[in-house]
């Protein structure tokens, strides 16, 4: 019994600082990618090729002056971030984000929380996610805030659905709700990935992912042109710190998602070991992350609402209908 | 360890229902309404029950984003609101109430020994069960939530639907002054 409290901490603090690090890691690697596609040069004076910028960031974010507005609603203003930043990670606890490995002659299962019901698991804890958004612009006494969280409010109501939808569809065919059912029902290599069987469920899942981590397409939140920076007008230094690690974290736990439900997730891929193949995998969701960004111009939150529910949503209710059937006869 | 795990779960369940009751403002009574149903979760997830726990964490998040919206339309969420309230009948009646549920809260743990579960499912996961038991023996229970459900859906697009032809995005040039979205008044 105290070994497995032991052993869970020390995972926790293990993939939280990990994770943690990844995220501030990709603030700079979205600015060298993006840099890179729009033919500029990006972050390159601080250290060899702008790699202490992401220092420099930190250095800057940890040491500003953290202000709380004067009509702000204090206690709603100060823990709006940490509700973003600690519900992505609480989602990652029921990821299983390597495969098995022995250390020490110990076996190590890599996930915090084996759940049975770690899909919906993970979905309730970044859906819930969202309030820290909502909350941040309602606290602020700020119309660009209040503005970014009526969005808020928009885009949860837009994707829940599609994503609850798209992955009925391999929930049914795997008849399991948890990650590592269907990393092992694709042990036989590439053939037996879910995406050939589910490719609509697939492209639907990663609209909504893009959706639910705010990227591009659909960064309605704070999207600077339009609401000066929506939710997080009036944040500054480390709480406006947290909601960025609470977004890559996000986008980190919607690469594994994918990648363990559509592409085949931890299994050994030909020669490629597991945990090199998730990794692989997670990093080329995140690339697509950035170059959707880089790529696409953004659409507005009535567009978002009309594209989820009557164009996504019908799409996903046929594919289960039809995959229904197909498992049936 | 359990015990401890319910007792403070409990505790900030209660909590965080009597800042929904007795705040006055609309932002705290809200947040305290959303953790109370998150907090609820995890009481279902000591017993074991991991699926109603994440259908309560799901469902709940949902709707009571919704309710977020409305206080957003109604109300400024920096000020409190000032209640009115005179009627001492309502309070009395409440308070009366409120004595009657307690003492059947505390009589529960007696009579509640003789309870066991109806229908015990072995042998299955916990999904599994909620829908072996959803799907034989509540099979028309579940139909007629269906249905009342429906009922609401057709309602509501009846109610909202009259504009339904212009839609925002795909709407031409004759129906633009008609919509109330003010997106073009510079002109």
């Amino acid at each position: 019994m105290d070994a497995i409290i032991i052993e869970t901490i020390i995972k926790a603090i293990i993939v939280l600082s990990v994770i943690a690090a990844l995220a501030g890691f990709g603030t700079f690697i979205e600015r060298k990618v993006l840099a890179f596609m729009q033919r500029r040069l990006g972050p390159m004076h601080v250290g060899p090729f702008g790699l202490l910028q992401l220092a420099a960031d930190g250095i800057k974010l940890f040491t500003k002056e953290d202000i709380i507005p004067q009509h702000a609603n204090r206690l709603i203003f100060m823990i709006a971030p940490i509700i973003t930043a600690a519900t992505a990670f609480i989602a990652l606890a029921a990821v299983p984000l390597l495969p098995e490995f022995t250390l020490f002659g110990y076996t190590v299962h890599p996930i915090v929380a084996d759940l049975n019901v770690g899909i919906l698991f993970i979905l309730g804890a970044m859906a819930s996610g969202l309030y820290g958004p909502l909350l941040a612009g309602m606290a602020q006494a700020n119309k660009w805030g209040i503005i970014g969280s009526a969005r808020t409010a928009i885009l949860f109501m837009s994707y829940e659905v599609v994503t609850g939808l798209s992955l009925l569809a391999p929930i049914m065919l795997v008849g399991s709700l948890s990650l590592i059912d269907f990393n092992n029902a694709q042990s036989g290599g590439i053939g037996e990935w879910m995406v050939w069987q589910q490719p609509l469920a697939f492209i639907l899942f990663l609209i909504a992912g893009f959706a639910e981590t705010n990227r591009t397409p659909f960064d309605l939140l704070e999207h600077e042109a339009e609401v000066v920076s929506g939710y997080a007008t009036e944040y500054s230094g480390m709480r406006w710190g947290m909601f960025f690690i609470g977004e890559y974290a996000n986008m980190i736990t919607i690469g594994f998602m994918a990648s363990l439900i559509f592409f085949g997730g931890f299994n050994d891929l030909g020669f490629i070991p597991g945990f090199l193949a998730i990794i692989l995998k997670v990093s080329f969701f995140f690339f697509l992350m950035l170059w959707v960004r880089a790529s696409w111009p953004h659409v507005r939150p009535d567009q978002l609402m009309w594209l989820c529910w009557k164009v996504l949503m019908p799409i996903a209710l046929l594919n289960v209908l039809i995959t229904g059937l197909v498992m049936m006869v | 360890m359990e015990q401890i795990a319910f007792y403070i779960f409990s505790v900030l369940t209660i909590g965080l229902f009597l800042v929904t009751v007795l705040s006055s403002n609309v932002l705290y009574a809200m947040t305290s309404l959303a953790a109370g149903m998150v907090i609820i979760s995890g009481l279902f997830f000591l017993v074991g029950a991991d699926f109603l726990g994440v259908v309560q964490l799901v469902v709940y998040v949902g709707a009571i984003m919704a309710l977020y919206s409305f206080g957003m339309m109604f109300f400024d969420a920096t000020k409190d609101i000032k209640e009115k309230n005179t009627n001492s009948y309502l309070v009395f009646a409440l308070g009366g109430m409120i004595a009657v549920m307690f003492v059947v809260i505390f009589s529960a743990p007696v009579i509640g020994e003789n309870i066991q579960a109806t229908y015990f499912v072995t042998g299955a996961t916990n999904p599994q069960a909620v829908g072996l038991i959803l799907f034989t023996k509540y099979l028309i229970p579940f139909e007629v939530a269906a249905i009342m459900l429906l009922v609401a859906m057709i309602a509501g697009i009846i109610l909202a639907g009259k504009k339904m032809d212009d839609s925002l995005t795909t709407r031409d040039e004759n129906h633009e002054e008609d919509t109330t979205f003010g997106l073009k008044d510079e002109k």
